[in-house]
């Protein structure tokens, strides 16, 4: 199956649907410190609570239930639970040495999942993750030097090559370069991604999702939505959007705007709102459905699923709002 | 949906060039080969003050700011990183998008690396040949920059429209077929060169640019086009306004034809339509070539329309012999033509009462013209020097006359003041002191000389004998700056209550107010960064009403100097020894088997062919030691400089000529290759290939700071197999110089008055000695070490270092210690071999000189060692068996921590 090809004469056809939040999946699992480690990581030597992308190794049956539920709820798309599994980031958990095994994992449980739901009439895609890293390029890790940085390009883009080509080796159809709050980090990402491209003789659609952090309209690094297509552009991507950070009220008019620049398709997954006093996001599926149905009557959307706080629950409401919109005109 | 096709840049907000979109403007002067301040500040780290520059630029409406650290001196690939990233912390000036512009792919690549808008490289081209430039165009579409492309192949630089269309058409087809280029992320420079200069190829150039404009538009579709426009009115420099004329038709009808960007100063564009007609239609012929005679005709009026009371250059007849006596002194002065002067000199004294009142009179008017036109920068050094010759001959002329007049009524003439000058103990450099000293009696400042190697005792005896007003001390080498501080020790244990000026190529403002003026308080220190300062330095320091204010002001300055680095000294983070070794380069001995040389021992080279030498002369720091800063042989073509610039080359190369024919300099050098291993940071030398016997044990300090990329800590023996690797490897050694038989020839010139002659001979010397080195490598590779028998590299990729293996010296940043070059002499014993010997401070005689290490491993690379911390001196002063206390003072320059 050309995954790649089906995809793109999908996106001409309907809007479609990506999957929800794994987070907020994971937290209604309520798992303790035993679970996270199963038996493998029971001497581990620090706490591994929290660490979600290891459940891709200790609690494969989870994250499979969880993948099941949003293509159940009618996900086309799937990501891959690897949101923070490159090296430089497992090092705080000691773990940098499975960055390789847990990225395969990631993607190998989402391929499983999406080819138990695939048909001929809606065929499931899986979207292999590239996280935005915690560590970031072209931000000064301390207030008395500006030049300083916490991580080089050349250390983010070996670290990407390693997840690209695992999650390459477990099957997805797709790669996903998101919630980019450091555009140097995702321009890292890309070369990397490209490289492997090259150097592997393959080559995958790229979804591009940037981070808009707050109401000043910017990323964490500064930059406007246009600037931001700009700067990625030559990646080609399949599509380019936004998530994170904002529910669909806020985030709103950068979605409008991207749809107005955007050469390529759009792509959007908000948050289920802005997090409350408790930290827990409001927004009913119904609520959240009706706003993504309006940016899809007005032409703003190719791809649209939800970020923190959604569920099944709202990607199924999402899917039904969307099913018949016309997607956004592409060229 | 679909858009217009533009070109997409960004930086913190989005920049977007289409068809539609108006000239755009591209700020020059964060470029250090464009501009000297820019230069200065990157050079003394004044990262502040630089990105100040930046932001000025963005302020008054650059669009995209051009970055270029392209400079000999400085380490490019480190300092755009560390520009680009402090830039990146400055939301005003990053908003717009960076072109990042370097000769140097690394240092481009580096760049690329750091910004995370969209910019543009500047630049590529065909000029290596297709395989390279698809290599680097594949690589700046992965970073994701637009990308600028020389109108340069194989062939060399296009100059007709033929040619410019030719080349860029197949740069074009290559990238939009071959790599897949975004047309409209290609921008094609095809290159402006000047017209009117008189030569008649040249008539037609801004035609060509225009027309290759126009059919690179027409038929590369979505490309941009953009060039440098000051070059096109080159040879009008001098008269602004009609090079600003010559700018607004070019762009004019370039624009027209599709020009969509350019290097341009804006706030110096004459709008077409406000033009005067007549000077309008004749510079309009001239840009559009329309008849032969065009460029005379616009030369017939173009005096009507000088603005800044510049005569233009090309009026070299020689009318002006007609003027009237003083005028034509004051001519000959600013001119700097010696050709009339005695006979001119005749004349005024005759005229004259007295023939001080000559030196008093017209002489010094024109020399106070030459000050006045030094000082604002419209006349350059070289010019002044050749102004100081005339002057100094003219005052030789009437020196006997006035002694007779001294005897017959007792007068005295009035000088600004009388400074002593010397070049410390240990070092023997003099150029840049020579060029102060001339400077100064420009100016009518009375300069007592002491020459070089001077003792402290020996500068304060003669300045308290010759009752002077002022001391100036001057060295090159870093020990010279331990000598400054003991000269300042000094002045204040035997109370002399004088103002020092310090000046030289190491020496500095932090230097000086964290190290001299803590030590003297009896009078004011200043340091003098070029000889341009220095006659306001001393005016100031000499004068009865400035001085309290300007002392005050320096005063405040220095404080403010060390409480920053008080505060700020710690920012740098280090690393322990230990730590710093773990993290050493890693280098697979497995992979790499050393070549054995050719020989091994000692070989010397006497009365060298010069011939041989002056293909591989780097001329750029040729015009940095006469303080123009350029790159060459970009500087020849530099708008405000150029001009100057190309007198000094021809001047150059018309003594290099004489030089060599009549062998005025002697050339000698000495090389040597050794059996080696590292031990630790030390390298062994050994008397044979059995390596048993440890003829010399060479001492390396390591980098200590801290890195925060995956960048090594490095030190010079990892660059050597390790001796339990069981690897057999080598090292070399080389000291060579051109300076023999020199003082004879400027004894000869100082003799004569002729101070450029002097200086332009010293000037070259070192030039020679550098090509020497350079040559020397060359051969070592190719025949003697042999490790690249079949290297064939040009001259620019020489000075560009693109060989294998590195040839750092003694005292310089990848070994700072000075002390090192005595196990360099004990190994060539170049006292001997070469006619060279070494100061006490490690400063090599004659003083063009080179000596060092050849190190011929492939990734043996140049860096700086600073910042280094006391565990390693320790631990370095053990290795030496030398005490602490003297490792810290020869050491003291790259210290990380207060003694």
């Amino acid at each position: 199956m050309s995954s790649s090809e089906d995809i793109k004469s999908l996106l001409r056809e309907r809007i479609l649907v990506l999957d929800g939040a794994m987070g907020t999946m994971i937290q209604r699992a309520n798992l303790q410190e035993a679970d996270y480690r199963g038996e493998r990581f029971a001497d581990w030597a620090s706490p591994l609570k929290g660490m979600n992308d290891l459940l891709s190794l200790t609690q494969p049956k989870l994250i499979r239930d969880i993948h099941r539920a949003y293509l159940e709820a009618g996900a086309d798309i799937i990501e891959t639970n690897n949101f923070n599994a490159t090296p430089s980031d497992l090092v705080r958990y000691g773990l940098q040495d499975y960055a390789h095994e847990i990225n395969l994992e990631a993607a190998r449980q989402a391929r499983i999942c999406a080819d138990e739901f695939s048909s001929d009439d809606k065929p499931r895609f899986v979207a292999g993750v590239l996280g935005p890293n915690q560590k970031t390029a072209s931000v000064s890790v301390d207030v008395s030097d500006p030049g300083a940085r916490a991580i080089s390009f050349d250390e983010l883009v070996e670290d990407y090559s390693l997840a690209t080509r695992a999650l390459i080796e477990g099957g997805v159809d797709l790669i996903l370069v998101e919630t980019i709050f450091d555009t140097l980090n995702a321009k890292a990402a890309v070369f990397a991604v490209q490289t492997v491209f090259e150097q592997d003789a393959v080559e995958l659609p790229i979804m591009i999702s940037g981070t808009i952090t707050d109401q000043s309209g910017r990323t964490l690094t500064g930059q406007i939505t246009e600037a931001f297509y700009n700067s990625l552009r030559h990646a080609r991507p399949l599509t380019i959007g936004l998530n994170c950070a904002l529910g669909p009220d806020e985030l709103r008019q950068y979605v409008q705007e991207m749809a107005r620049i955007s050469e390529v398709g759009v792509s959007a997954h908000p948050n289920a709102g802005l997090p409350n006093e408790l930290g827990e996001y409001d927004l009913t599926p119904e609520e959240m459905a009706e706003h993504l149905e309006e940016w899809a009557q007005h032409g703003f959307l190719n791809i649209v699923g939800g970020c923190c706080g959604s569920t099944p629950e709202h990607i199924r409401a999402i899917a039904d709002a969307v099913a018949d919109k016309r997607p956004r005109e592409l060229a | 949906m679909s858009r217009e096709v533009a070109m997409r840049l960004s930086g913190l907000e989005p920049f977007n060039i289409n068809d539609q979109s108006l000239f755009v403007n591209v700020g020059e002067r964060t470029n250090v080969t464009g501009s000297a301040k820019f230069k200065k500040l990157i050079k003394e780290e004044d990262y502040e003050a630089a990105l100040e520059v930046a932001r000025q630029q963005v302020e008054a409406g650059a669009q995209i700011i051009d970055v270029n650290m392209d400079e000999g001196l400085i380490d490019a690939e480190a300092v755009m990183v560390t520009f680009l990233n402090l830039l990146a912390s400055e939301p005003d000036i990053s908003r717009v998008p960076i072109m990042i512009d370097s000769s140097k792919w690394e240092v481009i690549e580096a760049g690329l690396k750091c910004i995370q808008g969209k910019g543009i490289v500047n630049s590529i081209s065909l000029k290596e040949g297709e395989q390279q430039f698809i290599e680097h165009a594949k690589l700046v579409m992965r970073y994701g920059a637009a990308v600028i492309v020389m109108a340069f192949d194989e062939q060399g630089q296009a100059d007709t429209k033929a040619r410019k269309v030719e080349i860029c058409t197949r740069a074009y087809n290559i990238l939009t077929e071959q790599v897949g280029f975004a047309p409209e992320d290609i921008i094609f420079d095809p290159n402006i060169f000047a017209i009117a200069t008189g030569i008649d190829e040249h008539n037609n150039y801004a035609v060509d640019f225009i027309e290759a404009t126009r059919e690179i538009k027409r038929t590369l579709p979505h490309a941009k086009v953009s060039g440098g426009v000051s070059n096109v009115s080159f040879s009008f420099r001098g008269n602004n306004p009609v090079r600003e004329a010559i700018h607004s038709v070019f762009l004019y009808h370039a624009i027209n034809a599709g020009m969509d960007m350019g290097i341009v100063n804006a706030g110096q564009l004459a709008i077409y339509e406000d033009l005067p007609t007549d000077l309008r239609d004749k510079v309009e012929a001239v840009v559009l070539n329309t008849h032969p005679g065009a460029t005379e005709e616009l030369l017939a009026i173009a005096n009507d329309y000088v603005g800044d009371g510049k005569q233009a250059d090309r009026q070299e007849d020689l009318e002006w012999r007609s003027w009237e006596i003083n005028r034509r002194l004051a001519h000959a002065l600013v001119k700097g033509v010696a050709e009339f002067i005695e006979a001119d000199t005749e004349e005024a004294r005759q005229a004259a009462d007295k023939p001080l009142e000559v030196i008093e009179g017209p002489l010094m008017d024109g020399m106070n013209i030459v000050g006045d036109l030094f000082g604002s920068g419209k006349m350059f050094l070289p010019q002044v020097v050749k102004s100081a010759r005339v002057m100094k001959k003219a005052v030789a002329y009437l020196m006997p006359f006035i002694e007779e007049e001294k005897l017959n009524s007792g007068t005295v003439s009035e000088t600004q003041g009388r400074i002593i000058m010397a070049t410390v103990k240990g070092d023997v450099h003099d150029i840049g002191k020579n060029i102060v000293g001339v400077v100064l009696q420009c100016n009518n400042f009375e300069v007592i000389d002491l020459g070089v190697m001077v003792p402290a005792e020996q500068i304060l005896q003669q300045a308290k004998e010759h009752d002077c007003d002022l001391i100036g001390l001057s060295g090159l080498i870093t020990p010279s700056l331990d000598e400054m501080v003991h000269m300042a020790k000094e002045m204040q244990r035997q109370e002399i209550h004088l103002p020092l000026m310090i000046g030289g190529a190491t020496t500095s403002k932090v230097h000086t107010a964290l190290k001299i003026e803590p030590n003297f308080q009896l009078d004011q220190v200043v340091h003098v960064p070029d000889a341009s300062r220095a006659v306001g330095v001393a005016q100031n320091l000499l004068s009865a009403d400035n001085k309290s204010r300007f002392s005050d002001g320096i005063k405040e300055e220095y404080e403010r100097i060390r409480v920053e680095r008080a505060k700020h000294g710690k920012v740098h983070k280090t690393l322990d020894i230990k730590a710093a070794r773990a993290n050493k380069p890693q280098i697979d001995w497995s992979e790499h088997q050393p070549e054995r040389p050719r020989f091994l021992g000692v070989k010397s080279f006497d009365d060298y062919d010069l011939n041989r030498l002056v293909e591989r002369i780097d001329w750029t720091p040729f015009f940095s030691a006469w303080e123009l800063a350029g790159r060459y042989p970009r500087i020849l073509e530099d708008e405000v400089i150029g001009g100057e610039a190309k007198k000094l080359l021809a001047d150059g190369q018309a003594m290099l000529e004489q030089i060599i024919k009549e062998g005025w300099l002697e050339a000698r050098g000495v090389i040597g290759l050794f059996a080696a291993n590292s031990v630790g940071d030390d390298i062994e030398l050994y008397r044979d290939d059995d390596r048993a016997e440890v003829v010399k044990t060479l001492h390396h300090l390591r980098q200590q700071d801290k890195k925060n990329n995956t960048q090594p800590n490095y030190c010079l023996s990892d660059f050597v197999a390790p001796k339990d690797s069981g690897v057999a490897d080598y090292l070399g050694a080389f000291a060579v110089t051109t300076g023999h038989k020199i003082e004879a020839k400027v004894a000869e010139f100082e003799a004569d008055n002729d101070d450029y002659q002097a200086i332009m001979l010293k000037v070259l010397a070192d030039r020679l000695a550098e090509a020497f080195a350079e040559h020397m490598h060359e051969r070592v590779r190719k025949e003697f070490w042999a490790y690249q028998p079949d290297e064939s590299l040009d001259n620019d990729a020489l000075i560009r270092e693109k060989y294998r293996g590195i040839r750092p010296a003694p005292g310089y940043p990848a070994c700072p210690d000075h002390t090192e070059k005595q196990a360099l002499w004990e190994l060539l014993q170049p006292e001997q071999n070469a006619g060279m010997t070494i100061t006490e401070s490690f400063a090599m005689l004659p003083t063009a000189a080179v000596s060092g290490w050849y190190f011929a491993h492939p990734q043996a690379r140049y860096f700086s060692v600073r910042r280094v911390q006391k565990d390693q001196v320790e631990d370095y002063a053990e290795r030496k068996g030398m005490d602490l206390m003297t490792t810290e003072r020869w050491l003291a320059p790259v210290l990380g921590y207060d003694t």
